[in-house]
């Protein structure tokens, strides 16, 4: 196969754009792709502070790579979650690609700062690991972002991420998700604005940016996620693609442009309902928030959210 | 040709010549799930494969939502 855009030999075809590039145009492909994505969705103006949640994988790295690369005033901020050598692998990863660009990386860790770890938790409220791990990177995401003064906190959720959890949001019509998932979510009080500049690239695409860019990443899977629904639903969304390529973009693209306002009013009766925790003052719609009873049943120690201690290191 | 998985870490034997496109559908693995890395470069599906070769079908697909 040839390049798309300069006819060199390829090294990577993407279906659903019916296109193949080399190394370079696919470099540029990427940066396109987020750089549109920013300016279409309104997510960064110039001059905010960004705050990337890298997590070692290759969607946060790639993403910090290239806010960094389109100019954007990025830090990165790691969550220690205490799943064991994976963890510990995961945060090196993490500690590696921030230190070889002398780039600054804020650290919290989830059992030294807040008592417990995420299997811990997962056993004690008898939630999924899945669903503990990802309610309190949530909330330690947009408390770092909110101590930090940051404007904005960006995740690497990729076009697969976003297809798969649509597809499950529409398998049980949960209305007040749908209404929730945009790339953009603005700030509110006990909110910073929430950003996702790589829905338009799809996790493939992301990994190959890594392995052509170099930005050595964890390869291995989180061991708490193996056999997950989200891995199903991505299985299933793949066999699609396979069979009709663009299903997955046209999926999410078109739920955006057509159904999500329909959805909007769900989700905002729902943030009117919500007041602070009375534990940590994040915003819930209970007295005390999802993360502090998590912990609460975990056994850990109270840390309110005034005296969460970030480790902050320019590395 | 020496074929490299992951997750966990295994290798196979594979009879060559045969393209990319070829050596996963014979290996049941979806396209959008992997990347495939010849002696250290990416190839596209089209790509041949000879005996000489080792690929590596690196998994692509997380399991957390970002």
């Amino acid at each position: 196969m040839k390049c798309r855009r300069c006819r060199a030999p390829a090294v990577i075809d993407i279906r659903r754009h019916n296109a193949a590039f080399c190394t370079d145009c696919f470099v540029h492909h990427c940066r396109e792709q987020v750089r549109r994505t920013i300016d279409h969705f309104h997510m960064i103006e110039p001059g905010e502070r960004v705050l990337v949640a890298v997590s070692g994988g290759k969607d946060s790295l790639g993403l910090w790579a290239l806010l960094r690369e389109l100019g954007y005033d990025a830090d990165g901020l790691y969550v220690g979650l205490g799943i064991g050598e994976y963890s510990d692998s995961s945060g090196q990863y993490a500690r590696d690609f921030a230190n070889a660009r002398g780039w600054k990386l804020l650290e919290v860790d989830l059992p030294a700062e807040y008592g417990f770890d995420v299997p811990e938790g997962s056993r004690a409220a008898k939630r999924a690991p899945c669903s503990a791990c990802g309610l309190s990177k949530r909330h330690l995401f947009n408390a770092a972002a909110l101590s930090h003064g940051y404007d904005v906190l960006a995740t690497g959720h990729n076009l697969d991420d976003e297809a798969a959890v649509l597809f499950g949001n529409v398998l049980r019509w949960e209305t007040g998700y749908l209404g929730r998932q945009h790339p953009v979510l603005p700030a509110a009080p006990g909110f910073a604005r929430k950003v996702k500049p790589l829905v338009r690239l799809g996790e493939r695409e992301l990994a190959a940016y890594c392995v052509l860019t170099g930005i050595d990443y964890i390869i291995e899977e989180c061991p708490m996620a193996v056999g997950n629904r989200h891995l199903g639903y991505k299985e299933v969304l793949n066999a699609l693609e396979e069979r009709s390529p663009g299903s997955k973009a046209s999926f999410v693209s078109r739920f955006w442009d057509n159904a999500h306002a329909r959805f909007a009013e769900d989700a905002a009766e729902e943030r009117d309902d919500l007041a602070p925790c009375t534990e940590c003052g994040a915003p819930t719609p209970s007295e005390v928030c999802a993360f502090c009873r998590l912990r609460a049943r975990a056994g850990a120690r109270h840390i309110p959210l005034t005296e969460v201690q970030l480790t902050e290191e320019l590395r | 040709m020496k074929v490299v998985l992951r997750n966990p870490r295994r290798e196979l034997d594979v009879p060559a010549p045969r393209t990319v496109e070829h050596l996963l559908r014979d290996l049941d693995v979806l396209p959008e799930s992997v990347l495939v890395i010849r002696n250290d470069t990416l190839v596209t599906r089209d790509e041949p494969l000879v005996e000489a070769d080792v690929v590596e079908l690196r998994p692509v697909v997380s399991g957390g939502s970002g």
